[in-house]
C-alpha cells in the first residue's frame, strides 16, 4: 500500500481489449485501482463486468493492451497466479459453504495443519483463533466459532469471505456484485465491509448494476456499456445523480428516493442514506 | 495480511459487534448437543434397546446379557463398516449403491485367487483391495467426469457386478459359491485378522474391532484433518469449495475407492469366516448402509452427517435385527421395523436441525 503512496496505482490496465471469436468483449478499456481506494466498475448486464473481471483475476488473458500490477507489467497464465500476485476475488455466490462451520470456511483450501505426513491435523485452536481476530478487525465478534456460516446473514457471509481474503494477503479484492442478491439493510452491511476493507488499504474493485450503491463508497467510477469505456470519472467529478442518469437515463431517480426512505429507517445505514440524499439535493451538471 | 495488522477498527463495529453477542448469548448447552449430527440416533438407539430389551421372550433376557450384546455387535458391525465409508461419501455428496454388491465381488475375488490360482491368502487379499480401489477409482472418475448423479452411475456398477458375480462364479465352479480351504497358505493368520473372535466365552467377532477403529479413524479424517474439511466444502457446495482451490474431483474420487476398499474388507472378512462366500453375497445391503447413515444424521444432499452417527445407525440395525429374533417376531417384520425407524429418524433429525438453526437467528 505505501507503493500507490508516491502514485503509483496497485493495479492498472491500459486500452485493454478482449476478444472471443468475432465477438467483441472488450475494447479499449482504462482503469486505475489505487490503495485505500474503491473503484466501481458500473454497468448494465452484458456491459462486459464479467469479462473484465475474469482478465483481472487471470481466468482470460487480455488480447491487446497492457496490465500492471505496481507498475509492472504482467500476463496471468491462470487464477493462482492472479491470487500470488494480490487479486482476490470475492463472488456473490460461491464465496462460503453455508452447512460449515465460520473457521472451517476461513480457512478452506488453505488449512493450517500440525504434524507431519499421515499424521498431520488441523490447527483448529489457530484456526478459530485468527478467524475471530481477522473478523473482529471486520467489526464481527465471533462468539462461537463453530457457528454454521448458513445461520450468518448475507452480509456477514461477505464479510467472512472478504476478512478471508485479506488474511490470505489479497491487495486487490475484487467484489462481483456482493450487494445484488441482498436486501437494503444487508446491502448497507456490506457497503459497510467495502469502506472498512478501503480503510484497511486494501484496493477495492467494486463491481455492480447499482450506482446507489457504488456512489457512497466509491472513490472512482468506470462506467462501461456493451464492452467499451462509457466514461471514468473520481467522485469530484460525478454525482450520483450523474451516475443514475448514465446507467438508466434519469427515470429511476424518484425510485431512489423511495429507497433512501427505506435505507433511512435502520441507523446503521443512515449515514449512508444521509450521504446519498445530500448529493440527490446538490444541483448537479453531469460531464455529458 | 500485512495490510490488516495496524487499522484501529473503525467506530461503527462495536454496536453492530454488541448485537452479534446479544444473539449469541442465547445458545444454550441443549440447543448445542441438538445440533449434534449423531444426537437423533443415539436417542433412537435407546430406545430400540429399551423396546427390545422389553419385548424379549428368551429364558434369561438374552438380548441384555453379554452374549445377546454379541448377537448385535456381530449383525451390527459390517453394517457398521460400510455405513461409515458410506456416510463420508454421502457427506461429500454422493451415492454409492455398488457398495453392497462390492462384498460379494470381493469375497467371490478373493475366492478365486485362492482357489483357482492357489494365490498365497494376504497376496489375495491385496489382488483385492487393489482391484476395488480401482472400483472405486471408476466409479469416481465417471461420476466427476460425466456430471451424472452418483446414483445412476453406481446402479449401473451395481448391476454390472451383479452380474459378473454370478456369471463368473458359475463358469468357473459350475456352482454358486466359492469354497475356500482353510488350507490354503497364509489363510491362518488372514482368518485371524479378518474372520476369528476374540474376549473367549461370549467370541465377539473381529469384525467389531474393525468397525471401532474404523469409526474413530474416520471421526478423526472428517474433524480434525484438513481432506475432512474437503469432505464437508465438496459435499457442501462444491463450487465455492472449487472457487478456494479445494480439488473436488480428487476428494470425491477418493471417497468412492474408501467405499469400494471397506466393502473389499467386508468381504473378506466374510470369505474368511465362513470359509466361503456365495455369489449373491451383499445384493441388497446397499440400501441398510445408506439407512444407517441416515439415521445417523447424513444429510442425503451432502455437507453433513458424522462417522459415529453412522456407526450408532448400524447398532440400530443391529439391535432390530437379533431383538427381532429373541422377541420372536416373524423376521419379515425386521424390514418393517427399519423402514419406519428410517421415517422417524429423517423427520426427528431435520426437525431438530432446523430448530437447532433457527435458535441461532
Amino acid at each position: 500500500m505505501t507503493d500507490s503512496a508516491n502514485g503509483v496505482p496497485l493495479l492498472e490496465v491500459r486500452h485493454v481489449s478482449k476478444y472471443f471469436g468475432s465477438v467483441i468483449a472488450l475494447k479499449d478499456i482504462s482503469m486505475q485501482v489505487r490503495a485505500g481506494e474503491v473503484t466501481c466498475v458500473l454497468g448494465d448486464n452484458g456491459a462486459g463486468k464479467s469479462s473484465l473481471i475474469k482478465i483481472l483475476s487471470g481466468v482470460h488473458p487480455h488480447d491487446e493492451g497492457e496490465f500492471l500490477i505496481e507498475g509492472k507489467p504482467v500476463n496471468f497464465g491462470g487464477p493462482r497466479e492472479a491470487r500470488a500476485a494480490g487479486i482476490s476475488v470475492v463472488f456473490q455466490d460461491l464465496a462460503t459453504v453455508p452447512l460449515m462451520s465460520i473457521w472451517r470456511n476461513f480457512f478452506l483450501g488453505s488449512e493450517p495443519t500440525i504434524g507431519f505426513g499421515p499424521a498431520s491435523m488441523l490447527d483448529t485452536r489457530f484456526a478459530k483463533r485468527v478467524m475471530r481476530e481477522e473478523m473482529h478487525k471486520m467489526g464481527i465478534d465471533v462468539r462461537d466459532p463453530n457457528q454454521t456460516v448458513g445461520t450468518l446473514s448475507g452480509g456477514e457471509r461477505q464479510a467472512v469471505a472478504i476478512a478471508r481474503a485479506v488474511y490470505f494477503g489479497a491487495k486487490v479484492l475484487i467484489l462481483d456484485e456482493p450487494t445484488s442478491a441482498l436486501g437494503v439493510r444487508q446491502s448497507g452491511i456490506v457497503l459497510k465491509y467495502v469502506i472498512q476493507a478501503r480503510e484497511r488499504g486494501l484496493g477495492v474493485i467494486f463491481i455492480t448494476h447499482n450506482p446507489h450503491h457504488a456512489y457512497p463508497v466509491g472513490d472512482r467510477f468506470v462506467l462501461l456499456n456493451r464492452g467499451r469505456l462509457m466514461g471514468s470519472y473520481a467522485k469530484n467529478e460525478t454525482s450520483l445523480a450523474a451516475l443514475t442518469q448514465m446507467m438508466a437515463g434519469g427515470e429511476e431517480l424518484e425510485r431512489l428516493s423511495r429507497e433512501l426512505e427505506k435505507m433511512a429507517t435502520d441507523p446503521e445505514t443512515a449515514q449512508l442514506a444521509h450521504e446519498m440524499a445530500d448529493e440527490v439535493k446538490r444541483p448537479e451538471h453531469p460531464d455529458r | 495480511m500485512s495490510v490488516a495488522s495496524t487499522k484501529p477498527v473503525p467506530s461503527p463495529a462495536p454496536r453492530q459487534a454488541g448485537a452479534g453477542d446479544e444473539r449469541l448469548a442465547t445458545v444454550s448447552i441443549v440447543v448445542r448437543l441438538l445440533q449434534r449430527p449423531e444426537l437423533g440416533a443415539l436417542i433412537g438407539a435407546v430406545a430400540v434397546y429399551l423396546l427390545f430389551a422389553t419385548v424379549d421372550v428368551t429364558p434369561g433376557h438374552k438380548f441384555t446379557s453379554i452374549a445377546g450384546m454379541q448377537n448385535s455387535t456381530d449383525a451390527a458391525s459390517t453394517y457398521g463398516i460400510m455405513a461409515v465409508a458410506v456416510a463420508l461419501l454421502m457427506i461429500g455428496g454422493e451415492f454409492d449403491l455398488s457398495a453392497g454388491v462390492m462384498t460379494g465381488t470381493s469375497g467371490l475375488l478373493l475366492g478365486m485367487m485362492i482357489t483357482k490360482y492357489q494365490l498365497n491368502v494376504w497376496a489375495g487379499i491385496l489382488v483385492v483391495l487393489v482391484f476395488a480401489g480401482l472400483i472405486g477409482a471408476i466409479n469416481g472418475f465417471l461420476v466427476v467426469r460425466t456430471k451424472l448423479p452418483s446414483f445412476i452411475i453406481t446402479l449401473a456398477t451395481f448391476f454390472v457386478l451383479r452380474g459378473v458375480n454370478v456369471g463368473v462364479t458359475l463358469f468357473l465352479t459350475n456352482n454358486v459359491r466359492f469354497d475356500i480351504s482353510d488350507q490354503a497358505p497364509g489363510f491362518a493368520g488372514a482368518h485371524a485378522i479378518f474372520g476369528s473372535t476374540f474376549l473367549a466365552p461370549y467370541n465377539f467377532q473381529d469384525a467389531l474391532l474393525w468397525w471401532i477403529a474404523i469409526t474413530v479413524i474416520a471421526t478423526w479424517v472428517l474433524t480434525q484433518t484438513t481432506f475432512g474439511n474437503w469432505i464437508y466444502a465438496v459435499g457442501g457446495d462444491a463450487n465455492a469449495a472449487r472457487a478456494v482451490g479445494v480439488p473436488v474431483a480428487r476428494t470425491k474420487i477418493i471417497l468412492f475407492m474408501t467405499t469400494a476398499m471397506s466393502a473389499a474388507l467386508v468381504g473378506i472378512m466374510v470369505a474368511l469366516r465362513y470359509k466361503g462366500i456365495q455369489a449373491g453375497q451383499g445384493v441388497g445391503q446397499e440400501f441398510f448402509y445408506i439407512i444407517a447413515a441416515v439415521v445417523g444424521g447424513c444429510l442425503l444432499t451432502g455437507g453433513y452427517g458424522s462417522a459415529i452417527g453412522a456407526s450408532i445407525g448400524a447398532l440400530i440395525i443391529g439391535f432390530a435385527q437379533i431383538g427381532i429374533i429373541f422377541a420372536n417376531w416373524d423376521s419379515n417384520w425386521y424390514y418393517t421395523f427399519l423402514g419406519v425407524i428410517l421415517f422417524l429418524a429423517v423427520g426427528v433429525n431435520t426437525l431438530v436441525r432446523r430448530r437447532a438453526a433457527s435458535a441461532r437467528r
